[in-house]
């Protein structure tokens, strides 16, 4: 009936402390404090293996009201039904009120059950608007939900928080990528996927086109990736600062150079970007929700999206290049989306296969088999003359 | 821009908002913009909205005059409901647009029949994969026969081109499904109905699009209707955003919307509704409004979007990508908002009003007005919805003790007008959540936030009586939406010390912004709300010289749009009069005050003590303007100023004097101005006594109602007991108060302003009813009619004399009645009246600019009164009865009517003629035929010269007493069924022995949308206005 007593406590970097009740696991966590804006979508946002290492708020004050379903309900393509990924990604949630009596068909449990189960914790009872403010005005930080917070001495949580490495200098993306390949599906067509922490979304987008995905490691080289004669390339979304995957962006950068078909999306955008010689830079906040407006720079037509990134192209270091702005936020300007100008390559900060989030952009897999096609067909043309 | 005309159920102040808006747009694009809305009331209608404004009725009729002489470039069909759609349709199909070339703005005619034609709505969605349910649009019973075999009862029957679901409803059986689609047919323009199969127990989830010309769209808003899809959206408890969806039903929803909007061809703004099954993703749209609707106001309001603005400026061809969000000024409108917060509407009704009003609610709309409330839990807003749209309770748990198990089952199985509190009751009366939740068909994770406030009102309870309750408990109680009044008379306390426990804890609400995206982004704006579920309070007071003005909260009988109106303008002449910034409270989605760029600061808020204390307490401004929001803060004023806050204008004190009898009768008596004779008894005996004296019929006003309407006369000593016995309590307690009735007086109303020193009289207002119909439901003129001058001279002379002894600053109305030389008294309201924007429209003195002055200290800005128009202004009332299943289509001294018109014309005739046009009269015409109902207690010879008036006009009147009705009826209700009956007169105004025949009548006509006059001075005005 009554909520606990305030136990729980968030301290962020610059020393702000928010109070709260402790939800799921009862244990102390350390991550880059960031929020998302996004209405529904718990579920699928909490598995998205770009949020690795980062504590989420959610601005929406109510969460988990329908529920957790089970992993072992699957989809058509044997992956779990309503998750992006096999396991919680996030290293915390914050948020006003952690729903206790979910109602949905689908729900096996609550959301606390599910964080205790796998040792995430969350703090309730928070002004997540007061905290947004400050992330918004600050720029985001790392931060630490200490459970048992009141009882505890302040400057020990500190003291955890400030001997905790930072975020920057982390490289998440190898602890949410593949060890070894992964096959999804039967086809003649492959699309190789280098898995920087992929959400099952890109999987099912590609498996819904009829194509078989090879998920291979993110660090692979380009002699991996072409033993399986990809018709394509998707280089994914993933956790952490673009910069540390030095080994991927020489691989793409390979891949363009042999016209390769690739898609960037998300983390594999400022990839695809490094390779051809762009920088990247951290945004302030960082874009995270489902509304996210950008206009198709080719078309002037606007689409919603959705996102979840703290990193962006550069915008200045993109013109040096031979990559052309595709898509461009309509709020504060920055690049949304790249075409190279001469070979089939093409990313995408957004997220076309949503989960959260709206469907509007899913027709980027199109665009995408469509070159995955032109290619094959041209490769054909060029073997018969030759022939 | 076409507008929506007189309010009724179905089509409230929403359209006020979104014609305001779209006004708003046009003139920032230097559009020349002509206004079509014979609703005086609203504030789109005042001149600085558009260029010229026509109060002539929305039909095809009288906007085809207004098209040949104003030959507009364009039109605009989206901002007036649903009559203006089907205006515009009409004027489509005659060929008028065409002839005169002018465009269609917005979603093109094409698009409106895509939607609203049952069929081919069907047709379409399942041309571009989106479910609808099983469904035959059928044009006669037989055919609805066929389809029924074919679906099963229950159906429900939908009117293709209505509004409010009026006229449809669900059939469980044969004899259920011939009246309803006999209703239906008749209600539907194109004598079309929809058979659909009944997805009651789904839920029902809406979207708000709105799409540019070139494929750019977006959904501002999705929303859940807590009592799914058995009940009509605008019956329904409605939560923003959806609560209980997941990503992906959220989504395929949102998906389905675009869709189905780029298939009909939206440009602007539509709705779309939705079923979605409760056990799996299976879906079904039910239905898509081309047009900004009551769900787009509330999607405005509950997101800060401005739906109705933007889909203008998409209608003169803007794209969304051009334009920007108006509230954060940087950010593009091409987004959807992102709430950090969560909303409840909930529906006002007023069906207690109506003698033999069916109380259920479901598929066909019946409430009047709504509230919302806004809130960081759900339990806190639903809460704060039920205090909004029921001043007297506390919130969703009725005072006493809960009835038994089986009687609480019955009402959250068969919902009425109070299932926000029956919820909650069944939960006190020991249902468990389950079957709540199964009976209701309310989802469970709704019926669980009741049980958890359930739970803690519990808790309550089990405290000692007479504690102060501690920090923790009153924590936990504000966050679940308990306000200080329930508190203290749970605890024994009273509210005062509760609250004065809460702010010395340093339990206080704090102030949030709603900035369409979630603080992602800086705002310009300061449209706030209060939670106790958030600790950093936002948008601090600034230190200007600043005021407070009230709004009149949900509309309801009696209390409309012409407070908004009241409430704007006020707003809008304090910031000419010294102040620097007008901070308004309101709590209605449906207004223009609510429009976040209206004032300098908005609270969406409860008009309650307790609240109005909180803000004031922040805000600190030089006082409270309390006399322009009508009734509701006028009931405040005394709690307000007693606990220190400075009424600005009338006191507190002047406003009881007036409206206590006793003190004010002794001040009439005072200044020897004449008043009926009255009397407050403690005994039936008592009041007995006195009306024999006085002689009947008189006038009983009872302070404590068992049932049924507070107010009404009484004929004859009989009667008297009766209604003694069966609705009115009397005892030392709760007196009685007797008026005698002056029967065949002429009433008449003033508005007027005054200083306290200086009074301006507006217009003196003649009712073409005989007094005894209440001053809302009476047709009136100005200037008056058969007034003398010395009659009018006594009327100004007293209204000076009152306002000046009551130290009037501000605006107020008194009412009279005239008999011969003889002017009575008989009430007065020292705050703006439901007349004024009619009286300064006809004038074209806004008396709001004149008294606003005073508010600050100053004195009116003239001190003339103004002089009698030339032209006359006819106002008349318009009624929903249609909608209000089995009410009785009668007037009283209780209001009845929803809303209003006034139109303009050199006579008063040509006036009252398009006044009774405008609220869907006929005029009748040779060759008509009309009923007269006669009582057997009326005297049928005094009608004579009327019947032969009808008749001299080629209009043949059947006479018909009871005896003759029994033998006749099948043949009199097959005549009424055929559409020969141009109108039904039946003078039982105020009476109380109706005979139940006639009723049956009457009702009939009104299903089958044929007018039913009660008053014998309606229908000479009818007369009057008949062709030779």
């Amino acid at each position: 009936m009554s909520k606990p007593a305030k136990d729980s406590l968030l301290l962020l970097e610059d020393g702000s402390i928010f109070y709260g009740s402790s939800f799921g696991a009862e244990v102390d966590s350390i991550g880059e404090v960031v929020f998302n804006t996004g209405m529904v979508g718990y579920l699928e946002s909490l598995t998205d293996p770009s949020y690795a290492g980062q504590i989420l708020a959610f601005t929406y004050p109510l969460l988990g009201n329908y529920g957790v379903p089970a992993y072992a309900e699957k989809d058509k393509f044997g992956l779990p039904r309503f998750f992006e990924s096999d396991s919680i990604k996030v290293k915390g949630v914050v948020v006003q009120e952690a729903c206790r009596q979910p109602s949905h068909w689908a729900s096996k449990r609550t959301l606390s059950k599910w964080m205790e189960s796998e040792g995430v914790p969350g703090i309730e009872g928070v002004d997540t608007r007061a905290l947004v403010t400050k992330l918004r005005e600050a720029g985001v930080m790392m931060g630490i939900i200490a459970s048992g917070g009141e009882a505890r001495e302040q400057e020990a949580i500190a003291e955890l928080l400030s001997r905790a490495e930072s975020y920057a200098s982390q490289n998440f993306v190898k602890g949410v990528s593949v060890s070894k390949p992964v096959i999804h599906g039967e086809s003649d067509e492959k699309v190789v996927l280098l898995d920087c922490g992929t959400k099952y979304g890109i999987v099912r987008n590609l498996l819904a086109r009829g194509y078989q995905v090879v998920r291979l490691p993110y660090n692979s080289s380009y002699s991996a990736v072409m033993k399986h004669d990809p018709a394509g390339v998707v280089v994914c979304n993933g956790p952490g600062d673009p910069k540390v995957l030095v080994d991927t962006s020489k691989c793409v950068g390979s891949l363009v150079d042999a016209e390769v078909p690739i898609l960037g999306i998300c983390l594999g955008e400022q990839v695809v970007g490094m390779s051809q010689g762009a920088e990247t830079f951290k945004l302030k906040y960082g874009h995270r929700g489902q509304n996210k407006p950008c206009i198709d720079l080719t078309t002037g037509r606007g689409y919603v999206t959705s996102q979840n990134h703290g990193y962006a192209l550069d915008e200045k270091s993109v013109k040096g290049t031979e990559l052309k702005p595709w898509f461009m936020n309509a709020d504060d300007g920055t690049i949304e989306g790249v075409l190279h100008a001469s070979r089939p390559c093409m990313a995408v900060q957004f997220h076309p296969e949503a989960t959260p989030g709206p469907y509007d952009t899913v027709f980027v897999f199109d665009r995408f088999v469509d070159a995955m096609k032109g290619k094959r067909e041209r490769g054909a043309e060029i073997r018969s003359v030759r022939a | 821009m076409i507008g929506s005309g007189a309010i009724k159920v179905g089509e409230a102040g929403e359209f006020d908002y979104s014609g305001s808006q779209c006004l708003k747009a046009l003139k920032e694009e230097g559009v020349d913009s002509v206004l079509v809305n014979p609703n005086i009331a609203t504030i789109q209608t005042s001149s600085q909205f558009s260029d010229r404004i026509h109060f002539v009725p929305v039909s095809v009729d009288s906007v085809t005059k207004v098209i040949e002489k104003e030959r507009p470039d364009g039109i605009l069909l989206g901002f007036g409901g649903q009559t203006a759609l089907n205006c515009g349709i009409g004027l489509s199909e005659s060929g008028v647009l065409e002839k005169y070339g002018v465009k269609v703005l917005g979603t093109p005619i094409r698009g409106i029949q895509l939607t609203e034609d049952r069929d081919l709505f069907k047709k379409t969605m399942i041309g571009c994969d989106v479910p609808v349910p099983k469904s035959f649009a059928v044009y006669n019973f037989e055919e609805a026969k066929k389809a029924t075999d074919e679906l099963g009862y229950p159906v429900i029957i939908r009117v293709a081109y209505t509004l409010g679901g009026k006229g449809g409803g669900v059939a469980r059986d044969e004899a259920e499904l011939a009246q309803i689609v006999e209703r239906g047919l008749n209600s539907s323009i194109a004598h079309q109905v929809l058979v659909e199969e009944y997805l009651g127990g789904w839920k029902q989830i809406e979207y708000e699009i709105m799409r540019d010309r070139d494929e750019n769209s977006v959904i501002i808003c999705n929303m859940e209707n807590m009592l799914g899809m058995r009940v009509h959206t605008g019956d329904n408890i409605v939560v923003a955003p959806s609560q209980t969806l997941t990503n992906s039903e959220y989504h395929t929803l949102r998906t389905a919307s675009l869709r189905a909007a780029r298939t009909c061809g939206i440009i602007g703004e539509c709705n779309i509704q939705f079923a979605l099954h409760p056990g799996s993703e299976r879906y079904a749209a039910i239905e898509i409004n081309a047009r900004l609707s009551r769900s787009s106001a509330l999607a405005s309001k509950a997101t800060g979007y401005p739906l109705a603005y933007i889909a203008a400026k998409l209608a003169l061809g803007y794209h969304l990508t051009e334009l920007k969000n108006k509230v954060s000024g940087i950010t593009t409108a091409l987004f959807e908002p992102s709430l950090d917060y969560l909303v409840v509407k909930m529906p006002r009704w007023d069906t207690i009003k109506f003698d033999g009003a069916v109380r259920t609610i479901g598929t066909s709309m019946k409430s009047i007005g709504e509230v919302m409330a806004i809130g960081r839990g759900f339990e806190e807003a639903i809460q704060k919805a039920a205090r909004m749209a029921n001043p007297q309770q506390d919130g969703v748990i009725k005072e006493g003790k809960p009835s038994a198990k089986p009687d609480a089952m019955r009402r959250i199985e068969h919902p009425t007008d109070t299932i926000a509190f029956d919820l909650a009751e069944a939960l006190r009366a020991g249902l468990d959540e389950k079957d709540v939740a199964s009976k209701s068909e309310v989802d469970p994770w709704f019926v669980s936030k009741f049980k958890n406030v359930v739970d803690f009102h519990g808790f309550l309870e089990s405290q000692p009586p007479g504690s102060i309750p501690s920090r923790d408990v009153l924590t936990r109680a504000k966050k679940l939406g308990f306000s200080d009044r329930q508190l203290g008379d749970l605890l024994g306390v009273g509210e005062d010390r509760v609250r004065e426990a809460r702010v010395r804890l340093g339990v206080t609400p704090v102030t949030k912004v709603i900035d369409t995206l979630a603080a992602e982004w800086p705002s310009k704006t300061n449209y706030l709300y209060q939670t106790y579920d958030a600790s950093v309070d936002e948008a601090p007071s600034t230190g200007r010289r600043k005021v407070m003005v009230l709004g009149a909260g949900p509309y309801r009988i009696g209390s409309s749009v012409e407070f908004d109106w009241g409430t704007m303008n006020m707003a809008w002449a304090l910031r000419q009069n010294g102040f620097d910034e007008v901070v308004v409270v309101n709590c209605n989605p449906e207004t223009v005050s609510t429009d976040f760029d209206m004032s300098d600061r908005l609270y969406f808020e409860e008009l309650s003590v307790e609240r109005l204390l909180a803000i004031y307490d922040k805000e600190k401004p030089e006082g409270m303007v309390l006399c322009v929001g009508g009734q509701t803060p006028n009931d405040v004023a005394e709690d307000l100023e007693r606990r220190g806050v400075t009424i600005l204008g009338t006191s507190s004190q002047s406003i009881e004097t007036a409206e206590d009898r006793t003190k004010f009768s002794a001040l009439l008596d005072r200044l020897g101005i004449p008043q009926p004779a009255w009397g407050s008894f403690r005994s039936p005996a008592e009041a007995a006594t006195f009306c024999a004296r006085v002689g009947y019929p008189v006038i009983v006003r009872p302070s404590h109602v068992l049932s049924g309407s507070a107010m009404r006369v009484v004929w004859d000593p009989s009667e008297l007991e009766t209604f003694i016995k069966r609705a009115a309590m009397v005892n030392p307690e709760y007196p009685v108060v007797v008026s005698e009735f002056i029967e065949g007086a002429r009433e008449v109303e003033v508005d007027a302003v005054s200083d306290g020193k200086n009074t301006v009289i507006g217009a003196i207002i003649e009712h073409v009813q005989d007094a005894g119909v209440h001053s809302g439901d009476a047709i009136m003129s100005i200037p008056t009619v058969s007034i003398t001058k010395a009659a009018k001279e006594k009327i100004r002379v007293y209204t000076r004399g009152i306002a000046r002894e009551l130290k009037a600053k501000g605006p107020l109305n008194i009412q009279f009645l005239v008999r011969g030389a003889s002017v009575y008294v008989i009430e007065c309201n020292l705050r703006a009246s439901r007349s004024l924007p009619y009286v300064c429209k006809a004038t074209g003195v806004n008396l709001i600019d004149v008294v606003a002055p005073v508010m600050n200290g100053g004195s009116l800005k003239r001190t003339n009164d103004v002089e009698e128009p030339k032209r006359f202004a006819v106002k008349a009332p318009q009624f929903s009865f249609l909608q209000i299943d089995g009410a009785a289509p009668k007037l009283g001294v209780e209001m009845r009517s929803t809303g209003e018109v006034a139109c303009f014309g050199d006579t008063f005739a040509e006036a009252l003629s398009q006044a009774f046009l405008a609220t869907g009269h006929k005029i009748p015409k040779r060759g008509d035929v009309g009923i007269l109902l006669l009582e057997h207690w009326q005297d049928g010879s005094g009608l004579d010269g009327l019947i032969k008036g009808f008749r001299d006009k080629g209009i043949d009147i059947m006479v018909l007493d009871e005896p003759s009705l029994k033998s006749k009826l099948d043949q009199v209700s097959s005549l009424i069924s055929g559409g020969k009956v141009a109108l039904v007169l039946s003078f039982n105004a105020n009476s109380n022995v109706d005979s139940e025949l006639f009723h049956k009548v009457r009702r009939k006509a009104v299903d089958l949308q044929v007018q039913v006059i009660s008053t014998k001075e309606e229908a000479e005005a009818l007369l009057l206005c008949a062709g030779p």
